[in-house]
């Protein structure tokens, strides 16, 4: 089998450095109330946290094409399940029940 | 197939052309199933977001009663067992099996720990009458909103669902430490360490959004 590529030692070092660095910057971000931005914002963070897992932790960085297109397949079904439920929400007519 | 070989090496299976080939297929396929793992708790998420458009205090006063500082130390608990699953994969590819192998222990070790904080959290929970949807005690709990039941049906569900994850990724992790205990992988083959790696890592990733978007948010 040919050589698979080694992520360096100081590389995992790095990345769950800031991982960690991240996660307190969750707590602070918390910590400040940020009222209505306070979802996205924790949910941004995440976000970046997952990036860093998924490219170095799962090696996806140095995968194949084809293992990327499937992972992004996964979040575009993911993205589609979303946007429509988020569709159906936004465009509901409020009634009051008469119950 | 070929004769003089060294005991513990491995062969690739006669349907795959090269070993190359068959470690791309097994990880094509860890991939598609892990589409399937963001699939099934993507739905949880959506309907975590859903209701917390229709209900957003109702969401508050769920996340009023859980201890953030126990999910954060978690979170971390979590990030250093993934640090130390990819060193796992790292020492094995190093061919240094003995390190792999305590790195894999470790792993498992803070495995047991955030079931432990979990079931403490648990305990907590139902001490106080909180369980999910219609079993929430009423009584006990009084809450401001009479659908509190439903938060902690998400709750429950989402942080249920990750812990079985979490108790089927150590059980793999045990497997995959035997056989690098036994001398079973070296720089050209680590596949099961890789791919009990890969779902350890998606495990941890789930974590990562649940952490926020249930203590914190609310």
């Amino acid at each position: 089998m040919s050589q698979h590529h080694v992520i360096p030692f100081k590389t995992y070092m790095k990345v769950a450095a800031a991982l960690v660095a991240l996660t307190f910057l969750t707590v602070i971000c918390h910590e400040l109330h940020l009222g209505p931005l306070a979802g996205p914002v924790a949910f941004l963070i995440a976000a970046v946290k997952a990036a860093l897992v998924l490219l170095y932790f799962m090696h996806l960085k140095y995968d194949n094409m084809q293992n990327r297109v499937i992972f992004g397949s996964g979040l575009i079904f993911l993205l589609l399940l979303i946007g429509f439920s988020a569709l159906d929400i936004w465009t509901r007519v409020q009634s009051m029940s008469t119950l | 197939m070929t004769t003089n070989v060294s005991h513990g090496e491995h062969h690739h299976s006669h349907h795959f052309d090269s070993a190359e080939h068959e470690y791309s297929s097994d990880k094509e396929g860890l991939w598609l199933f892990m589409v399937t793992e963001i699939l099934m708790f993507g739905g949880l998420f959506v309907a975590y977001a859903i209701f917390h458009s229709i209900y957003p205090e109702m969401f508050s006063e769920g996340a009023s009663h859980l201890d953030w500082r126990m999910g954060f130390i978690n979170t971390l608990v979590l990030i250093t067992s993934s640090l130390t699953m990819a060193l796992g994969i790292f020492y094995n590819q190093q061919n240094q099996p003995k390190k792999a192998f305590w790195n894999l222990i470790a792993t498992i070790l803070l495995g047991c720990c955030f079931l432990v904080i979990k079931y403490l959290e648990y305990s907590g929970k139902f001490h106080h009458g909180i369980y999910p949807g219609r079993f929430l005690d009423m009584a006990v709990v009084n809450p401001v909103h009479q659908n509190l039941g439903l938060y902690f049906g998400l709750y429950f569900c989402m942080t249920g669902l990750h812990g079985i994850h979490v108790v089927i990724g150590m059980s793999l992790i045990g497997w995959v430490a035997v056989r690098t205990y036994k001398g079973h992988f070296n720089s050209h083959y680590y596949t099961p360490v890789e791919g009990v790696g890969i779902f350890w890592h998606i495990v941890d990733l789930i974590w990562i959004f649940l952490f926020p978007l249930l203590y914190l948010v609310g």
